[in-house]
C-alpha cells in the first residue's frame, strides 16, 4: 500500500448522511402533507448537521495530519468550484423567474403581444411591477413594498464590506499575521450577523405593514424566494465562517496551506454576488 | 482546452501514517469490513460502480414492469385491467424510474468504474463523496416508490410533472415526489463534480486532454451538463413545492404567476438532460467500434468537438418541448432552427463511426451487435427528432405516439443498448471471465425484434392522431397497439437472459486475459482481468508513450 496517490480510508459518514437525508426529507414530507411528525424532521435535521460534523471533522483531523498531497488539494479545489457553479445555476433558475414573470407573463395577461388572447381571462387586469393587484381578487396583493434605500441599502452596505474585510482577513493569514486575520475574520462574521438581523426586521416588516407574503400573488412569491434562499445561503456562509474561526482560533491553518479558508471565502463572495443581483432586480429595479 | 501538466506527486504517503485519529482505525483496504458493511461504507471506486449498475439493473426492472402494464392496458382497446387513474401511475413512474433511477445511475456506473481505469487514476477524486452520491440513491427512490402505497397513489401527471397538472390536481404524495427528486437530484450533481475532478485532477502523467478516451471525454461534457442544469431542476421542483404548500403563485396565472414558466424551466433542464443519457453513449460506442473493427476510431478530434457542440447547443433548444403552447413566432422560429442544427454535430458522429466500421476487419461479438444496433437504431430517433423539430409538422405531432417512438429510439435501442453493449465489453474487466456469446446473441437478436416491433408502430399509431398517456383508443388504432404490446413484452422477458448472463458471467465461463478484445486499445486493457481491487496505485506513466490518437 505505498502508492503516490492518496486514497482516504473508508468513513462511515457517507452512508450515515444519507439516512439521515432521508429522515430529514421524509419528516418535512410527513410535516407538510399531515401536518405530524415535527420529530422525525427535528431529529433528521440534527441527524444531517451531526453528519456533516463528524464527517467534516475527520477531514480536518487527516488535513492537520498531513495526509493531503497536492492533487489532493486540487481535487478540493475543483470539487469547490463546481459546486458554487451548481448553486449559481440554481439561482439562475430564480432570477430567470424574475425576469419572465416581469418581462413576458405580466405584460402577455395585460393583452400584450401577438397572442393576446390571455387577456380575454381577466380583462380589467393592468400589469405592473410590482404587480400589487394580481388577476384573481381572490389573490390579494401586497399593499405597499419594501423600500430598497433603507434597510436592504444597509444590508447592501454590509455584505459588501463583509466581502472586504474577509478578503483582508484572507491576505492576513497568507501574510502569516494570524491575530489580523482573526480579527477582521470576526468583523466579517460581525457584519454577516447584522445582516440576517436586519433581513428578519425587514421580513417582519413585509408580513406585519406591508402585506408582502407568500401568498401575496407573483411579487411576494418572487421576493420571498430569491431573498429566502439567499438567507438561507448567508446563514450557511456565517456558520462555515465560524467555523473558520474556530479554526483559526485552535491554531489551524497555515500561510500556505489553508484551502478550508478559501473555500468558505469563495462561497462568502458567491453569496455576496447573488445579493447585488438581488438588491438590483428584487429591490432597486 | 490547453493539455495539463502531469500531476505533481509526493512519495511519502503511506497508510500506515493514515490511522491516528481516525474513526475507522482497522478498516484497512485488505480487512476491511466485510459483509452489509463493505458496500455500505466503501470508497473504493470499483465496488462504487457495482453498486450503481446493481441498483440500476434493479430499477431497470421495476420500471421496466411499469411499462409492461402500460402495454398490458394498451394490448387491446377499451378499459381492461387497470383503473386510468391507476394508468396514469404507472406511465409516470415507469418515465421517471427509467429516467432518474435506470439510465443516469447505470451511467454513472460505468463511470465509476471505467473513467479512473481509463485515466490511470487509482480511485475517484473524492472517495467518500462518491459513496454518499450512491447511497442517496435507494433513498430517493425508495421514497418515490412508497408514493404508490400513499393515499391518493404515486406521481400521475406524467413524468414531465406539468404545473398546474402536478401543483393545484396531482395527488398528495407530490410533496414526497419532489423530495425525492431532490435527493436524486443531489446524487447527481454530487456525482457530476466528482467525475470532473477526476478526469481533470487524476489523469495519470502524460495523459493530456486529446489523449484521453472518449468515454471520458463524453462524460466530462455530461458531467459540465448535470452541474449546469439538475440545480435548476431542483429550482424548479421548490418552486411546485412553494405553490403546493406555502401558497404562492409561481405557475399560477391567478397571482401573476405563468404555467408556461413551470414548461420554460422544465426543459431548460430537460433537452440538457436527454444529452446527459445519450453522451456517455456516444463515449461507449466509441470505444466498441474501433476495438471491433480493429482500426482506431476515425475523427477522435471531430468527436470531442461534436460533443462539445451538442452541449452547448442544448443549451439553446428546449422550446421545441413547448412549440404548440402558445409562443411568439420568433421563438419558435429561432427554436427550430437550433434544435436543427444539432443534428449537424450528431451527423459528424454517426459519421465518424461509420467510417470507422469501413475496411475494418470487423468481428461481431455481443458488444459489437449491440453498438451496431445502436447506431443504425439511435440514428432512426434522430431522423424523427429532426422531424419533431420542424414547428408545422410538430404542431401535427405533438403528445401522440409519434413523440413516444422518437424518444423510446434514442433511448432504449439508444442509451440502453449502449449501456449493455458497454456491460458486455467491459464484463471481462469486471469479472474476469468473457459473458456467454451464445446467450448474449440471444439476448441482442430478440432484444432487437422486441425493440422494434414495440416502438416501430408507434410512429404509425403517432402520425395517424393516437395521443400519449391515455388508456384508451379509437378502434383504428387497434392493430398497431397489439403489435407493440407484443413487442414490448417480448423485450421486457428477454431481459432476463441478461440476467442469465451476468450471473453466468460473475460464476465461471471462458478466461479473458488483461487484453480481452484484441482490438481494445485503451488503458483499462493493461490491468489483469478481473480488475483487482486497487489499480494504478502508482500512477501509469505514459509520457515516454506517442501520441495514442492522432
Ligand atoms: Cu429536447
Amino acid at each position: 500500500m505505498s502508492g503516490s496517490y492518496y486514497v482516504p480510508e473508508t468513513s462511515k459518514w457517507p452512508a450515515l448522511g444519507s439516512a439521515a437525508v432521508g429522515l430529514m426529507m421524509i419528516g418535512m414530507g410527513v410535516v407538510l402533507v399531515h401536518g405530524v411528525g415535527s420529530l422525525v424532521l427535528g431529529l433528521g435535521t440534527v441527524a444531517v448537521l451531526a453528519v456533516m460534523w463528524f464527517w467534516f471533522r475527520d477531514v480536518v483531523i487527516e488535513s492537520r495530519q498531513g495526509l493531503y498531497d497536492a492533487q489532493m488539494d486540487r481535487s478540493f479545489r475543483w470539487g469547490m468550484g463546481w459546486f458554487i457553479f451548481s448553486e449559481v445555476m440554481f439561482f439562475a433558475a430564480f432570477f430567470g423567474t424574475l425576469y419572465y414573470v416581469r418581462v413576458f407573463a405580466l405584460p402577455w395577461l395585460d393583452g400584450e403581444g401577438a397572442k393576446g388572447i390571455a387577456t380575454l381571462l381577466w380583462p380589467d387586469f393592468t400589469a405592473s411591477w410590482p404587480l400589487m393587484n394580481p388577476p384573481d381578487s381572490s389573490i390579494s396583493g401586497p399593499r405597499d413594498i419594501v423600500s430598497p434605500w433603507q434597510l436592504p441599502l444597509v444590508n447592501t452596505l454590509f455584505l459588501v464590506a463583509s466581502s472586504i474585510t474577509l478578503t483582508v482577513s484572507h491576505e492576513a493569514l497568507k501574510e502569516g499575521l494570524r491575530a489580523t486575520a482573526r480579527n477582521w475574520l470576526i468583523v466579517t462574521l460581525a457584519l454577516g450577523a447584522c445582516f440576517l438581523v436586519v433581513q428578519g426586521v425587514e421580513y417582519y416588516e413585509a408580513y406585519t405593514h406591508y402585506g408582502i407574503t407568500l401568498d401575496a400573488g407573483i411579487y411576494g412569491s418572487t421576493f420571498f424566494l430569491l431573498t429566502g434562499f439567499h438567507g438561507f445561503h448567508v446563514t450557511v456562509g456565517v456558520v462555515t465562517l465560524a467555523v473558520m474561526l474556530g479554526r483559526i482560533l485552535k491554531g489551524h491553518f497555515s500561510r500556505d496551506d489553508h484551502f478550508a479558508f478559501e473555500a468558505g471565502a469563495w462561497y462568502w463572495h458567491f453569496v455576496d454576488v447573488v445579493w447585488i443581483g438581488l438588491f438590483l432586480f428584487v429591490y432597486v429595479f | 482546452m490547453a493539455p495539463k501538466l502531469p500531476p505533481q506527486h509526493t512519495l511519502e504517503q503511506s497508510s500506515a501514517t493514515t490511522t491516528a485519529g481516525q474513526a475507522q482505525e482497522h478498516d484497512h483496504h485488505h480487512g476491511g469490513p466485510t459483509g452489509i458493511k463493505r458496500w455500505l461504507l466503501t470508497t473504493n471506486h470499483k465496488e462504487i460502480g457495482t453498486l450503481y449498475l446493481l441498483f440500476s439493473l434493479s430499477m431497470f426492472f421495476i420500471g421496466g414492469i411499469f411499462a409492461l402494464v402500460v402495454r398490458a392496458e394498451l394490448f387491446q382497446p377499451g378499459l381492461q385491467l387497470v383503473e386510468p387513474e391507476f394508468f396514469n401511475q404507472m406511465t409516470t413512474m415507469h418515465g421517471l424510474i427509467m429516467v432518474f433511477g435506470a439510465v443516469m445511475p447505470a451511467f454513472v456506473g460505468l463511470a465509476n468504474w471505467m473513467i479512473p481505469l481509463q485515466v490511470g487514476a487509482p480511485d475517484m477524486a473524492l472517495p467518500r463523496l462518491n459513496n454518499f452520491s450512491f447511497w442517496l440513491l435507494p433513498v430517493a427512490f425508495g421514497l418515490l416508490l412508497s408514493t404508490l402505497f400513499m393515499p391518493g397513489g404515486a406521481p400521475n401527471f406524467g413524468w414531465t410533472f406539468y404545473a398546474p397538472l402536478s401543483t393545484d390536481y396531482g395527488p398528495p404524495s407530490t410533496t414526497f415526489f419532489i423530495f425525492s427528486l431532490h435527493i436524486a437530484g443531489i446524487s447527481s450533481i454530487l456525482g457530476a463534480i466528482n467525475i470532473i475532478a477526476t478526469i481533470l485532477n487524476m489523469r495519470a502523467p502524460g495523459m493530456r486532454m486529446m489523449d484521453m478516451p472518449l468515454f471520458v471525454w463524453t462524460w466530462l461534457i455530461t458531467a459540465f451538463l448535470l452541474i449546469a442544469v439538475m440545480p435548476v431542476l431542483a429550482g424548479v421542483i421548490t418552486m411546485m413545492l412553494m405553490d403546493i404548500n406555502f401558497g404562492t403563485s409561481f405557475f399560477d396565472a391567478g397571482g401573476g404567476g405563468d404555467p408556461v414558466l413551470f414548461q420554460h424551466l422544465f426543459w431548460f433542464f430537460g433537452h440538457p438532460e436527454v444529452y446527459i443519457m445519450i453522451l456517455p453513449a456516444f463515449g461507449i460506442v466509441s470505444a466498441i467500434v474501433p476495438a471491433f473493427a480493429r482500426k482506431p476510431l476515425f475523427g477522435y478530434a471531430s468527436m470531442v468537438y461534436a460533443t462539445a457542440s451538442i452541449a452547448i447547443l442544448s443549451f439553446l433548444v428546449w422550446v421545441h418541448h413547448m412549440f404548440v403552447v402558445g409562443l411568439p413566432l420568433a421563438a419558435e422560429l429561432f427554436f427550430m432552427y437550433t434544435t436543427m442544427l444539432i443534428a449537424v454535430p450528431t451527423g459528424v458522429k454517426v459519421f465518424n463511426w461509420v467510417t470507422t466500421l469501413f475496411r475494418g476487419s470487423i468481428t461481431f461479438e455481443t458488444p459489437m451487435l449491440f453498438a451496431l444496433a445502436f447506431i443504425v437504431m439511435f440514428t432512426i430517433g434522430g431522423f424523427s427528432g429532426l422531424m419533431l423539430a420542424i414547428v408545422p409538422a410538430d404542431f401535427q405531432y405533438h403528445d401522440t405516439y409519434f413523440v413516444v417512438a422518437h424518444f423510446h429510439y434514442v433511448l432504449v435501442p439508444g442509451a440502453v443498448f449502449a449501456i449493455i453493449a458497454g456491460a458486455y465489453y467491459w464484463l471481462p474487466k469486471w469479472t474476469g471471465h468473457y459473458p456467454d456469446e451464445r446467450l448474449g446473441r440471444w439476448h441482442f437478436w430478440l432484444s432487437v425484434i422486441g425493440v422494434n416491433l414495440t416502438f416501430f408502430p408507434m410512429h404509425f399509431s403517432g402520425l395517424a392522431g393516437m395521443p400519449r398517456r391515455i388508456p384508451d383508443y379509437a378502434l383504428q388504432f387497434a392493430d398497431f397497439n397489439m403489435v407493440s404490446s407484443i413487442g414490448g413484452f417480448i423485450f421486457g422477458v428477454s431481459q432476463l437472459l441478461f440476467i442469465a448472463v451476468l450471473i453466468k458471467c460473475v460464476r465461471g465461463g471462458e478466461k479473458a486475459p488483461a487484453k480481452a478484445w484484441d482490438g481494445a486499445e485503451d488503458l483499462e486493457w493493461t490491468v489483469p482481468s478481473p480488475a483487482p481491487l486497487h489499480t494504478f496505485e502508482t500512477p501509469p506513466d505514459l509520457t515516454s508513450q506517442a501520441p495514442q490518437r492522432h
